[in-house]
C-alpha cells in the first residue's frame, strides 16, 4: 500500500470513506462492521458484562515482538481476563498522524485483526481521526472491549488477605526492553521480544481451577512493584516477595544492569499476578503452567499483616528491602 | 548472569558477613564512610546492613552527582534554557532536582523550554548537528567518571567544528571533597560525625587510580578501600576496613582490582587534561565552597564553553526552607533527622536533591529502607 496518511482521511469524505473500505474494513471486516452504521448492536449473553477502556500511545510503533495494534487488542482483553472474563466485542478508535504511511497503518490493522482473531473478539465499531504533522505520534489507538463474566465471579484487589500467596506467571521486563531496545536514540542489540498476548484464556484456567482466587492483575506500566503496591494499598495488606523466585530473562537483567532500570518497574503485556489462599497456590501454579503464557509460572511471595500498604523483598543476597512505588515514571511510552 | 550475579552470591555473602562479625572487635564501633552514592544504593538495594553486625555502621558521604549541585548552578541552567533559548542536553537524574522556589528542569520544560534528556554526550552531539540553527547546550554534571565523555565531546565539538555546541561545565573531583569532609570542623573538633574509614568509589578510581587517596589517607590517619559497586564488593571492603582499623594502618587499599590501577586510567586523564583545568574553587551543596575541587574549560575551548558563551545573571538562589540535604552530605545528619523527610518530601515530591537521584541518601532510605524506621 502506498502513499501516507493526509488530512483529507480525516475530513469525512471520500477519502475517508475510501481508507475506512481499503484498509479497516479489509482486515476488520466483519456483518457488524460491514454495515458501516456508527454504532453497533450486539446481542448480551448470559452472565454479566464486563467492560474497559485501554490508551495505547507507544513509540516507536513497532518493536521486537508485537507492534501497536496487536498491543491495543491485548490490552484491552487482558484488563477484561483480570476480571475473569472473556472477550466479546470491541470499539477502536484511531488518531493518525498526517504523513504516517500507509504501509504502516496496513500493518498495524492487521495485526489487530489477528489478535482479535485470536482472542475470539470482533471489532464492532471503529473512528477515525487525523491530526496535523508534529500533533501525534504517527498512530494513537483507544479500545474499548466488552465481555462477560461466569456467575460468581468476584475478583478485586481488595480482596487480598494476609497469608495468601503471590504468584507470577512468568519472567519480568521483556516488553519494556523489547520496547526500549528499538528506541531511536537507545539501541542496542538484544534477544528480548515484547512478551504482549492475550491472557483470558490463562485467567480462565485459573479460575476453574480455583474458583474462589482473590485477585488477578496484569503488570503494564510500572512493573510488577507497582502493581502490587496498588494492591497492598487498596486490599490493606503488606507483601514480602522473594526475589530469588522471580523470574528475570538474563537479556532483561544485562539491559536492566547497563540503564540503571529495576525489572521489577518495568513494564509487561503478557504477565499476570494472581493472588489467592496458600492452600490453593499449587492449583492455580498448575493452572498457569498449563498455559503456554505460563510456563515459567511461579509463586513469588505472600500477603501478610505487618506493613500494611508495603512491599518489602528478601533480596537475592540475604537483605530485605523495601519495593516502592515508582517514582516518576522510567521511560515514557511503552505502552 | 556472567560476571554480575557473582558477585551477588548469597552463600558468599553468608560467608563474608561471618568473616565481619568475627573480625569486627565488640569493644569498639566501625564508622564507615561510603562516600559514593553508588554505593548507598548498593547497600540499601541488597540489604547489605542487614548482614553487618549492631556495630558497623555506614556513614552516607555526598557522592551523589545531582546531590552536591548547588542550587545556584541549576538555576543557571534552567536560565540558560529558559532566558536563552537553548537546547538545553542533560542526564536524567538532573531532570528532577528543585531550584530555588522549587522550580526544576522539568518544570520549565512543561513550560515550553527546550530541555531533553539524553543518555550520552554523543547524543548532545547529534543533536547539535542535527539543529544547526539552534544552540545546544550540554550540561555537563558528575566526578571524574562522567568527565572523560565531556572531555571527548568539547575535542569532538572542535574537529567538527559544531559552533552551535556549548558545555556546561559542573564536573566535581572526589579526593578534593574527601579531603575536605576530613577538615571540616565537625570531623575533626566537634566530633559531630565520626568517620574511622572510607570506602572510595572505584568508578572513579578507574578513571583517576588510586594513588590521589595516599596523601590524606596518610596526613589524617584514615584508611581508604577503592571498592567495587556489587554487594560482594561493599562487604570485601568493609572487612578490609575494619582489618587496617584494627591494626592501627591507614593505608589505600585496593578491593576493586579487577578494574582499578594505582595509576589509573592515563588515556582518560589526558583528554580531560587537555580541555579542562582546576578551578580555584567551586560552591557544593552541603560543604560549601571547596578549594580546587572543581574544573573548568580551558582557554583553547573557550568558545565551546556556556559561560563564557552566555551572559548568565547567576540571580539569588535559594534552598528549600527546612531541608536538611546540605548536613545529610556532609554525614552530619541522617535522612531520617528532617523534618521533611517523608512527609513532605518524598520521590514523588522531592523538596531536596538528595530525594531525586537514586544515588541520593533520602532516596534510599526511603525506596528501600522505610521499614526499619515504623519498626523502630
Amino acid at each position: 500500500m502506498k502513499g501516507a496518511v493526509d488530512m483529507t482521511h480525516g475530513g469525512g469524505g471520500r477519502a475517508s470513506a475510501e481508507l475506512i473500505r481499503d484498509l479497516f474494513q479489509k482486515h476488520l471486516g466483519n456483518e457488524l462492521l460491514n454495515k458501516g452504521h456508527d454504532a453497533a448492536y450486539i446481542s448480551a449473553p448470559a452472565g454479566r458484562l464486563v467492560t474497559t477502556v485501554d490508551a495505547h500511545v507507544i513509540s516507536p510503533l513497532f518493536f521486537p515482538g508485537g507492534d501497536i495494534g496487536a498491543l491495543s487488542v491485548h490490552g484491552a482483553v487482558n484488563d477484561l481476563a483480570m476480571a475473569g472474563a472473556l472477550p466479546l466485542y470491541l470499539t477502536a478508535g484511531f488518531i493518525l498522524e498526517e504523513g504516517l504511511p500507509l504501509a504502516d497503518l496496513d500493518r498495524i490493522v492487521s495485526s489487530m485483526a489477528a489478535a482479535a482473531r485470536e482472542a475470539g473478539a470482533k471489532i464492532v465499531a471503529g473512528d477515525t481521526k487525523v491530526v496535523e504533522r508534529g500533533k501525534g505520534d504517527g498512530v494513537f489507538i483507544t479500545t474499548t472491549a466488552i465481555g462477560v463474566a461466569p456467575a460468581g465471579v468476584d475478583i478485586s484487589p481488595e480482596h487480598a488477605r494476609s497469608g495468601m500467596k503471590v504468584l507470577l506467571s512468568g519472567s519480568i521486563g521483556d516488553h519494556g526492553v523489547a520496547v526500549m531496545s528499538s528506541r531511536e536514540n537507545l539501541e542496542f542489540e538484544s534477544e528480548i521480544v515484547s512478551d504482549s498476548a492475550s491472557l483470558h484464556e490463562m485467567a480462565a484456567a485459573i479460575l476453574a481451577a480455583v474458583p474462589n482466587v482473590a485477585v488477578l492483575r496484569d503488570p503494564t506500566r510500572g512493573g510488577v512493584a507497582t502493581a502490587l503496591n496498588e494492591i497492598a494499598a487498596a486490599a490493606g495488606v503488606g507483601f514480602v516477595l522473594d526475589e530469588a523466585a522471580i523470574p528475570v530473562k538474563l537479556g532483561v537483567r544485562g539491559a536492566c544492569e547497563l540503564l540503571g532500570l529495576d525489572p521489577l518497574y518495568v513494564a509487561n503485556e503478557g504477565k499476570m499476578l494472581c493472588i489467592c489462599p496458600a492452600e490453593q497456590a499449587d492449583a492455580a501454579l498448575e493452572a498457569m503452567r498449563s498455559h503456554p503464557c505460563g510456563a515459567e509460572a511461579a509463586i513469588i511471595g505472600e500477603a501478610v499483616r505487618e506493613d500494611a500498604g508495603m512491599v518489602r523483598m528478601r533480596t537475592e543476597f540475604g537483605g530485605v528491602r523495601v519495593v516502592d512505588w515508582l517514582a516518576g515514571e522510567q521511560l515514557p511510552r511503552i505502552c | 548472569m556472567k560476571y554480575i550475579s557473582e558477585f551477588r552470591d548469597r552463600a558468599l555473602a553468608d560467608k563474608m558477613a561471618a568473616a565481619i562479625a568475627q573480625a569486627a572487635r565488640s569493644d569498639r564501633t566501625y564508622h564507615l564512610m561510603e562516600f559514593c552514592g553508588g554505593h548507598t544504593h548498593a547497600i540499601f538495594r541488597y540489604g547489605v546492613q542487614d548482614l553487618m553486625p549492631e556495630n558497623v555502621n555506614f556513614v552516607h558521604g555526598p557522592g551523589c552527582p545531582v546531590c552536591v549541585l548547588p542550587v545556584r548552578r541549576l538555576d543557571d541552567a534552567v536560565e540558560l534554557a529558559e532566558r536563552h533559548g537553548v537546547i538545553l542536553c542533560t542526564y536524567g537524574d538532573m531532570m528532577r532536582v528543585p531550584g530555588t522556589k522549587r522550580r526544576s528542569l522539568i518544570r520549565a520544560k512543561a513550560d515550553g523550554a527546550d530541555i531533553r534528556m539524553v543518555y550520552s554526550t554523543m547524543d548532545a552531539l547529534k543533536i547539535a548537528r542535527d539543529n544547526p540553527d539552534r544552540q545546544v547546550v550540554f550540561f555537563a554534571i558528575g566526578f571524574e567518571t562522567t568527565t572523560p565523555p565531556t572531555a571527548v565531546a568539547i575535542r569532538q565539538a572542535q574537529a567538527e567544528g559544531l559552533g552551535n555546541f556549548s558545555v556546561f561545565c559542573n564536573h566535581v573531583l572526589t579526593p578534593a571533597a574527601i579531603q575536605h569532609i576530613l577538615q571540616s570542623p565537625e570531623v575533626r573538633e566537634l566530633d559531630a560525625v565520626k568517620i574511622d574509614g572510607f570506602l572510595g568509589p572505584s568508578h572513579v578510581s578507574s578513571i583517576i587510580g588510586s594513588e590521589p587517596y595516599e596523601f590524606f589517607a596518610a596526613e589524617f590517619e584514615k584508611p581508604v578501600v577503592i571498592a567495587g559497586f556489587e554487594p560482594l564488593d561493599v562487604m570485601q571492603s568493609v572487612l578490609m576496613l575494619i582489618q587496617q582499623i584494627n591494626d592501627g594502618r591507614s593505608a589505600v587499599e585496593n578491593q576493586y582490582t579487577r578494574v582499578v590501577e594505582r595509576g589509573g586510567n592515563l588515556k582518560a586523564q589526558e583528554l580531560v587534561a587537555d580541555t579542562l583545568e582546576l578551578r580555584t574553587d567551586f560552591e557544593w551543596r552541603g560543604l560549601g565552597a571547596v578549594p580546587y575541587s572543581a574544573l573548568k574549560i580551558r582557554e583553547k575551548y573557550a568558545a565551546f564553553d556556556a559561560e563564557r558563551r552566555f551572559e548568565i545573571s547567576s540571580k539569588q538562589s535559594r534552598e528549600i526552607k527546612g531541608c536538611e540535604c546540605p548536613a545529610i552530605l556532609r554525614g552530619a545528619k541522617k535522612p531520617t533527622d528532617c523534618k521533611l523527610f517523608g512527609t513532605v518530601c518524598t520521590p514523588d515530591n522531592p523538596m531536596g536533591s538528595c530525594m531525586v537521584s537514586s544515588e541520593g541518601a533520602c532516596a534510599a532510605y526511603w525506596s528501600y529502607g522505610r521499614f526499619r524506621e515504623s519498626a523502630a
